[in-house]
């Protein structure tokens, strides 16, 4: 009753949203005035709920180190920093060495930015710069839908569509013309190093291309006019005008891809071939970090084979977490003062 | 530095552009949009295969019946898409409340030095790779409870859920305008209610899309359920049981020699983006209808 005596209320301030809405909200329920003893306890109450579940979120990565610190404690105290180094993975004799997976995560996610890279940027200068305005939505949201599909159904189609591809008419072609480098050798099985950095790079254009996007519409419009001024023709201007003064944050979405393709899993698995050995040759198979923690660590028989999988998965969150941070700071650099999607 | 060459053009002429340079102007133009149709190629392979391949296998013994063992043909993933489902519920009741509320304290309360750390680590969470996830769930749920268990891979995805709702719940609230909280504040309505009756409310819309992104992206993980949930060949509803889910038997099935089971692999696959696409549809539409008919 009391409120509406005050007569409704009229919200100053352009609200976009529903001003009546709240209006509305207001006097059909009477909000008890003034209990300050109650209002004040139950603002506590709910302040501590809402501080609960922010702190259950440092706790969940306190959680998320402590176990994997404490599971992987037996491996570190048995080989140390030789447990990087050391080749040899054989379970039958509690010999663990993680090299060959350090090996394998390694060169396929850089096969897959060598892949994705080019393709990416390409996608976003495109969008943001030359598409026709109505083409500039479709292609972005279907750019984006790629990052919607979940990875075991990239590696259904890996297996059964992309390998056959690749060892039927990729691979013999790139042996012929290119195999004289030692990269391209070998049988073409498919199934390979090759094959995981193909379908890790088709995995990570989204996101590196929607963060280059990103930064480019964040380079002010000014910049652009100023070097068309000077008579630059476009591909001038977008590549002084505007890659150039996006070029720490597109470093950054490359960065945020790698850390993507580093940490994916099943796709990887179900193309590489999961043999933990270092070729030379991309044709030949390999084995990655979190490859063979999916493959072996339900069946790990023996605490010290178990505590070597999960040494293998805190290393991989080390690495992971510092490239992740790392390109954060790197978009920042670029984004900051703009907010987020401005100019989209 | 050849920008300058650019300059150097006769008096009040319109500059004209060298013959080169528009060569590769145009080259230029043509490779970038030779890539977006790169990209998209695999993107349309994907779908026209998982369309064309899995409707060829689906029919009603698919969707109704469990496994056959090796070697018979027929049966059905029934009891995955019953787990997915299971284990999805779980991680959603234990992962969407803890995401909303982290973000309604960020957005609310956490204008400071420590909402930025929840900030920070909310980040740093959404980075952990999901193989990584499944072995923290691990250790924390099945090694107490000494055996596999649709309780563990609920938890595994909510911790997946937590950062990307925490997020988008912050950036929602910041949306929403100043002076509708203080409107709020004016009438007496205590600052709990406000939030959670007006700000919250203002921002439902937003806050549901980002909790079906979280959703949607959870839904098809595979990597953190192998050695939680890890599967089962029959049904099962008991959360302290393994349990089998979808993209689990499409990855067993995936890798297996089996025709009969490749095949079931794809109807699954495309079970799996229909259930996707169907869920955050319908929440979707559901709070779309919720926000039109007014705050109720």
């Amino acid at each position: 009753m009391a409120n509406r005596a005050l007569g409704a209320p009229r919200l100053p301030g352009p609200e976009p949203v529903s001003e009546q809405t709240v209006t509305a909200k207001v006097q059909s329920r009477s909000v008890p005035l003034l209990r300050d003893a109650d209002s004040r306890f139950a603002d506590g109450t709910f302040r501590l709920l809402m501080l609960g579940c922010g702190v259950a979120v440092l706790v969940l990565v306190a959680l998320i180190i402590y176990e994997l610190i404490t599971g992987g404690s037996l491996a570190w105290h048995a080989f140390g920093w030789k447990f990087f180094l050391g080749r040899d993975w054989d379970p039958v004799n509690d010999q663990f060495g993680a090299l060959t997976f350090v090996y394998g995560t390694l060169v396929s996610s850089l096969l897959a930015l060598l892949i994705a890279v080019p393709l990416a940027v390409g996608v976003a200068v495109f969008i943001t710069e030359m598409c026709p305005r109505r083409l500039k939505g479709p292609i972005a949201f279907t750019t984006e839908l790629l990052a919607a599909i979940p990875s075991v159904i990239y590696g259904l189609w890996a297996i059964f569509v992309m390998v056959p591809l690749l060892r039927q008419y990729v691979e013999p072609w790139l042996g012929k013309t290119l195999g004289w480098t030692g990269l391209f050798e070998g049988t073409p099985y498919g199934i390979g190093m090759l094959a995981a950095g193909v379908i890790l790079a088709i995995m990570i254009i989204p996101i590196i291309s929607s963060i280059t996007r990103e930064v480019m519409t964040a380079v002010p419009q000014h910049q652009r006019e100023a070097v068309l001024a000077l008579g630059a023709t476009r591909w001038e201007m977008i590549r002084i005008g505007v890659l150039r003064n996006a070029r720490a944050g597109i470093l950054g979405g490359i960065i945020l891809g790698l850390g993507r393709a580093l940490g994916e899993t099943m796709a990887v698995t179900m193309v590489i071939g999961n043999r933990p050995e270092i070729a030379r040759s991309l044709f030949a198979p390999g084995y990655t970090m979190a490859s063979v923690i999916a493959n072996e660590f339900s069946e790990a028989t023996g605490n010290l084979y178990l505590s070597s999988l999960i040494e293998i998965g805190l290393a991989l969150f080390i690495v992971t977490i510092f490239v992740n941070v790392l390109a954060q700071l790197l978009v920042w650099t670029v984004t900051r003062g703009t907010p987020a999607r401005a100019h989209a | 530095m050849h920008s300058t060459t650019a300059i150097s053009m006769p008096d009040g002429a319109i500059p004209r552009i060298g013959l080169l340079r528009r060569m590769i102007d145009t080259l230029v133009t043509y490779a970038a949009a030779g890539a977006v149709v790169l990209v998209l190629v695999p993107l349309g392979a994907i779908f026209a295969y998982l369309v064309y391949k899995g409707i060829g296998s689906l029919n009603w013994a698919f969707l109704t019946q469990t496994p056959k063992p090796v070697g018979e043909v027929g049966g059905g993933m029934a009891n995955a898409i019953g787990g997915s489902i299971l284990i999805l519920l779980i991680g959603s009741v234990v992962g969407v409340p803890v995401g909303i509320g982290a973000g309604i304290y960020l957005a609310e309360y956490g204008r400071n030095r420590f909402g930025d750390l929840i900030r920070f680590t909310a980040d740093v969470l959404n980075g952990v790779p999901s193989i990584v996830i499944g072995i923290v769930a691990y250790g924390i749920v099945v090694l107490r409870q000494r055996h596999f268990s649709a309780l563990a891979g609920g938890v595994a995805l909510a911790i997946m859920m937590i950062p990307t709702i925490t997020r988008a719940t912050e950036e929602m609230l910041l949306l929403v305008p100043i002076q509708v909280r203080e409107a709020a504040y004016g009438l007496g309505v205590p600052r709990w209610r406000t939030t959670l009756s007006i700000t919250l409310r203002t921002a439902t819309s937003g806050v549901i899309t980002g909790v079906m992104l979280a959703f949607a992206r959870v839904a098809g993980e595979t990597a953190p359920l192998l050695f939680t949930a890890f599967g089962n060949q029959y049904w099962n509803w008991n959360v302290n049981q393994p349990t089998a889910a979808l993209p689990l038997q499409i990855f067993t099935y995936a890798i297996s020699p089996f025709d009969e089971w490749h095949r079931q692999a794809w109807a699954g696959a495309l079970i799996l983006i229909i259930l996707i696409v169907v869920s955050v549809g319908a929440v979707r539409f559901v709070a779309g209808r919720g926000m039109l008919k007014g705050a109720n």
